[in-house]
């Protein structure tokens, strides 16, 4: 397909539309759920999956050379901060991973840069970028230059 | 068809594309541009979109100075010996001193970095490569963009850049269509940073019909960062040197930890190491100083990329193939085994689907590797992209021009795989790049450098008319046949789309032809190519969507085009394993060790080609 949408799961609400990176998740007209308009073009990213509450939508893998019978399940939990993985083989082999997709609650731990005090004229004139230099090596270590590391750009030299 | 006009009016700095490189320049642009208006037009949906969509595992440019484990001339150095010596030093210089800042943020944001428990530090994957749970890599970096930008419009697909009818070769922002709603969106702005894709689907992929999807690099990444500069007149560099991928087959799932972390290795189908056996002939085409097994393993200097795949590529034109990847050993470790899979889940599911599918379980089964088709990008192991100014206390005269990472059009940046020269930028180099962009872009604003920007009418109503061109065709003629898509008077995008990857295929070294081509070759190509822009004036769009491929399509031809010329001017075989010049099978230092820039007049369409210096870093004295 690869991803596909059961019938008695999808309400349309469109989470998936709104997030498919390849514009592919459409609503049908009709039927007034979700369907994947272009497989050809799907690169099975699963944000639709991930992003999906009613858990409507799958992957059947690429028909070219995937054999049907086997399934990749996927359940992301913001709350939570995880993502728990259940891969089904064709032969009956079960797999499941659970990782960590964030050390900190959503939302909360990126600061707002129009509040942070702003550049001084001599950070404006140097190299330096937004929290650095100590950002760089969290000392008081300055930033790198061709001087520093006694350094040249030489023209035209293979070696 | 009447669709609606939207103007946005009064921008200071225009983020087109939101991957790695354009959410890093919205972040890094208001604490420099405190009271700028920051305005970010993405494809998609920010918090999922670019390459970096589905998640990735590992950061692969970190240098770790915090603990002394790198230094940013040891990667300015890697970076060369891995490219044949052809990069921007002096760029990279700048991404490398800058990446550790834009990791540490991460850390900071919440993004999950592993530690080895030992040392405390980073867990390194390889000297440059550090392990994370990166699933949601991407919607972390999009909340730090979103919490600096003004507006973020989702599903804008630009199209075109704006110039200033006022100032030849000044950019003025941007024009593009809504994919959703249709409505022509105009933005205003005295300076654009690209941050838009490189070009996937270029080249005929390996897989076929509705699995045409699977290719290495994002199938949205339609080369709109190169279609948009180069149709605007910016100068790119090392357009030829495109990029094959060597990768578990079918599924194209990445290798670098299982080589890297879970220490697997490759042999061909009679059990044998195979590598070693086509350098002696490799030698003799690239040169001593390009390889050199015995120094490699004196040194730690790797044999590069592109040389590893032609050992894959010659060995199973030997009749040696398949490739495997041996994980059996690896895998009777549970936490190796565990790595090796979310390895997969983190960044390329598709491969774990492929291996469900197949009941290939790498504990009791060695997979097959395979090469990829050819991609042109500026971010992974190669350089592509426009020809940009570097900082100015690194880049000596032929490489500055006043603002950091600006092309050669006034006002206009890039990041990422716009920026030509900067290989292994990877994920954090393309958000540091973006930084440095932001930083440059203000600057830029606050010298004066954009006043008096003028866009006429004019312009604007000549890019509308041209962007619908293709919904107005397909009504116009969608009634001259019963049903179907053969029309005699229009072709669909898909149709446009199997037509460049013939042609690129066959002509340009893609592959079914073993990534070969020649003078002869290039010079069809090109011809074809010249017919098939004839062709897309008559490309019909049923819908939006449609519309949306069609774009898409017209920025992939005019990175081909441009990859085609490239590939003619350098007479060399630069990049054995990314593709060969049959004609010229050589690497030829004497003439060629030169950066290639080109530039498309955008009036007549001819392109110039040019050498550019290459400079290397040396220490003092060397």
């Amino acid at each position: 397909m690869p991803t596909f949408v059961y019938m008695t799961r999808c309400d349309g609400c469109g989470h998936c539309v709104d997030i498919c990176p390849s514009d592919i998740m459409h609503i049908d007209k009709t039927y007034r759920r979700a369907y994947n308009i272009e497989p050809s073009m799907c690169w099975e990213c699963y944000s639709c999956v991930k992003a999906c509450p009613q858990h409507a939508i799958d992957v059947r893998g690429y028909a070219d050379f995937a054999p049907l019978g086997h399934s990749v399940r996927v359940h992301r939990d913001e709350e939570k901060g995880t993502i728990a993985w259940r891969i089904k083989f064709r032969n009956g082999t079960e797999k499941n991973f659970l990782s960590p997709i964030t050390t900190k609650p959503w939302g909360t731990a990126i600061p707002k840069l129009a509040d942070v005090p702003g550049p001084s004229r001599e950070m404006r004139d140097s190299q330096l970028l937004y929290g650095e230099p100590k950002d760089i090596r969290l000392d008081d270590g300055g930033l790198h230059t061709l001087q520093s590391a006694g350094l040249k750009l030489k023209k035209g030299v293979y070696y | 068809m009447a669709h609606k006009t939207i103007v946005e009016d009064g921008i200071d700095v225009l983020v087109v594309g939101a991957g790695l490189g354009g959410t890093g320049a919205a972040w890094e642009a208001r604490f420099w541009g405190k009271d700028k208006k920051i305005v970010i037009a993405e494809k998609a949906n920010i918090d999922r979109s670019g390459a970096v969509a589905q998640g990735l595992y590992a950061i692969n440019c970190y240098m770790g100075t915090r603990w002394g484990e790198n230094k940013p001339e040891d990667h300015v150095r890697y970076a060369r010996i891995d490219l044949m010596g052809m990069v921007r030093e002096d760029l990279l210089f700048d991404m490398a001193r800058h990446v550790d800042s834009t990791v540490h943020q991460f850390e900071e944001w919440g993004l999950p970095i592993m530690k080895d428990p030992k040392t405390g530090r980073y867990l390194r994957e390889g000297r440059w490569q550090i392990m994370i749970h990166g699933e949601s890599y991407k919607p972390i970096v999009a909340e730090a963009a979103k919490k600096s930008a003004d507006k973020v419009f989702n599903r804008i697909c630009v199209t075109h850049l704006l110039m200033d009818d006022g100032k030849k070769n000044r950019v003025a922002g941007a024009v593009g269509f809504n994919v959703r709603t249709g409505d022509y969106h105009v933005f205003k702005a005295k300076t654009v940073i690209c941050g838009a894709g490189g070009a996937s689907n270029i080249f005929k992929p390996r897989s076929v019909g509705e699995g045409s999807g699977r290719t290495w690099y994002a199938p949205w990444s339609s080369a709109s960062a190169y279609g948009l500069m180069i149709d605007a007149g910016a100068k790119m560099t090392q357009m030829e040197n495109r990029i094959v991928l060597a990768r578990f087959k079918d599924g194209y799932g990445p290798v670098g930890a299982y080589f890297l972390h879970l220490k697997t290795y490759t042999q061909n189908c009679l059990g044998e190491e195979y590598e070693s056996k086509w350098f002696p002939a490799l030698q003799q085409m690239v040169g001593k100083e390009y390889l050199d097994p015995e120094a490699s393993h004196l040194t730690h200097r790797p044999i590069p990329t592109c040389l590893r795949n032609h050992c894959i590529i010659s060995e199973v034109n030997a009749g040696r193939g398949p490739i495997h990847m041996v994980t059996m050993r690896a895998f009777q470790d549970p936490h190796l085994e565990e790595v090796g899979w979310e390895n997969f889940l983190g960044m390329t599911i598709g491969q774990a689907v492929l291996w469900a599918s197949t009941d290939v379980d790498p504990k009791n089964e060695n997979p097959e590797l395979t090469t990829s088709e050819p991609y042109v990008m500026g971010s992974h192991a190669t350089g592509s992209g426009a020809w940009c100014s570097g900082p100015e206390d690194v880049s000596p005269p032929e490489y500055f021009w006043g603002y950091n990472r600006m092309t050669t059009i006034e006002g206009l940046f890039g990041a990422g795989d716009a920026v030509g020269g900067t290989p292994h930028a990877f994920s954090s180099g393309s958000f540091t790049e973006g930084r440095l962009a932001a930083k440059a872009a203000c600057k830029y604003i606050d010298d004066g450098k954009a006043e008096g920007i003028v866009v006429s009418d004019g312009q604007i109503n000549r890019r509308k008319k041209e962007i619908y061109k293709p919904l107005e065709h397909y009504k116009t003629y969608r009634n001259a046949i019963v049903a179907g898509d053969v029309n005699p008077h229009y072709i669909n995008p898909k149709q446009g789309l199997d037509r460049l990857q013939k042609l690129m295929d066959e002509y340009c070294g893609g592959v079914t032809v073993n990534y070969m081509t020649n003078e002869k070759l290039l010079n069809i190509g090109l011809k074809k190519l010249a017919i098939m822009e004839e062709d897309l004036e008559k490309l019909a769009a049923e819908d939006n969507h449609e519309l949306l491929r069609a774009w898409e399509l017209k920025h992939r031809h005019r990175a081909a085009e441009c990859v085609t010329q490239h590939t003619l001017f350098r007479k060399e075989t630069r990049w054995p394993g990314y593709y060969y010049r049959g004609d010229a099978m050589k690497v030829d230092d004497a003439n060629w060790h030169v950066l290639t820039v080109s530039r498309r007049d955008p009036e007549s369409g001819e392109y110039t080609m040019e050498k550019a210096p290459c400079y290397h870093l040396v220490a003092e004295g060397e």
